[in-house]
């Protein structure tokens, strides 16, 4: 069976890397060219594979930050002690190559296909990483789908895509809160994602909006938890917890 | 998605090692040849069906778990050992999967 693809499995594949980008000091974008790659849908992620010299094998799982039809991108946190993330994040390069597989997941994932209701995207951290790529996504489609894209982070040197998102305009509105340390003169929002602040910047229920929440484990459970509160029924709102990095 | 270690508790509150089924989709892919996430995964304990995408998952080893978000039983269990996955899969009730061309599949474990 080795090095046999079979439809509908899920089959590793080696990547090369084409360029790697900084986004924050902790934080960059590995764009990845692969030989056999089936597209993907707007939020879903990949398995990446790292073999040692000595036959370790560490897996770890990352949002994929480009459009459907776009080169694959990655966008990496490093984490203090992480297993992973330093070697992506600080010794990767272009022309190295690594091990991936997928696309995965069917559940948080955004087609741009329900164009009657308004999306609300709600990111802690580097949980904005999967909604890059809906907001590429909605763009490269002509969608006109309303969005908001509320976005805690620490500092505003942690916001990742800044430019990016600060370019979004046309029906796409993105909204940061900044937890740890806001700029003199900062006119956004301060402290964590509540329900003022969910009252203030959520689409209304009656809008029947769909919520994506991404971000560590405790942030989307108060996230979800404030958008039920709201009215949001449970079935619009997707959830997607990423393991401890603090929080964002 | 990122890395899966644990960090400071925080604002957001302290953190735990719960994942949700987002995070081992690409392992129920490869143990069932098809995309999970979205499948229909019934309690044996407590009976309630939640998508797989919503069940608590832990991602540390030893072995991956799928609890049930409802009543915290454990759903399933992958154990990898050399090559083979090792599936116990006796805390579910039913596990249905949107096949690609026909609509749900069933399986039903136990009795």
């Amino acid at each position: 069976m080795a090095g046999t693809a079979v439809r509908g499995r899920l089959t590793w594949q080696v990547a090369t890397v084409a360029a790697v980008r900084p986004e924050t000091a902790s934080v960059r974008t590995i764009e990845l060219d692969l030989q056999d790659w089936g597209g993907h849908q707007a939020g879903q992620h990949v398995d990446v594979r790292l073999t040692a010299d000595d036959g370790y094998v560490a897996e770890r799982s990352y949002s994929i930050a480009s459009a459907p039809g776009e080169p694959l991108q990655l966008t990496v946190e490093r984490l203090e002690n992480g297993e992973v993330s330093p070697y992506l994040t600080e010794e990767l390069r272009a022309g190295d190559q690594i091990e991936i597989r997928g696309p995965i997941g069917g559940y948080f994932v955004w087609d741009g296909d329900d164009a009657s209701t308004p999306l609300l995207l709600v990111a802690g951290g580097s949980g904005v990483v999967p909604f890059r790529s809906m907001l590429r996504h909605r763009a490269r489609i002509g969608s006109n789908v309303p969005v908001r894209l509320l976005y805690s982070a620490r500092r505003l040197p942690d916001v990742i895509y800044r430019t990016e998102l600060d370019m979004a305009g046309d029906g796409a509105e993105v909204i940061y809160t900044l937890t740890r340390e806001q700029p003199p003169g900062w006119a956004g929002h301060s402290g964590r994602v509540d329900a003022a602040l969910l009252t203030e910047v959520a689409w209304a229920p009656d809008r029947r909006p769909l919520a994506f929440v991404c971000g560590p484990t405790a942030f989307v459970e108060i996230v979800a938890g404030e958008l039920v509160s709201l009215g949001y029924p449970p079935d619009r709102i997707k959830t997607e917890r990423y393991g401890g990095v603090g929080a964002p | 998605m990122t890395d899966r270690h644990d960090g400071p508790g925080d604002l957001y509150g302290p953190d735990d090692s719960a994942l949700d089924g987002n995070a081992i989709g690409g392992l129920l892919h490869e143990v069932f040849g098809t995309e999970m996430t979205t499948a229909e995964a019934t309690c044996a304990h407590c009976g309630n069906t939640a998508l797989v995408a919503e069940a608590l998952a832990y991602v540390r080893a030893p072995g991956t778990v799928m609890r049930c978000r409802t009543c915290t039983s454990v759903l399933a269990v992958v154990v990898r050992r050399q090559e083979i996955n090792c599936v116990d899969l006796s805390g579910l009730a039913a596990l249905n999967a949107l096949s690609e061309n026909s609509g749900r599949r069933s399986a039903h474990s136990g009795t």
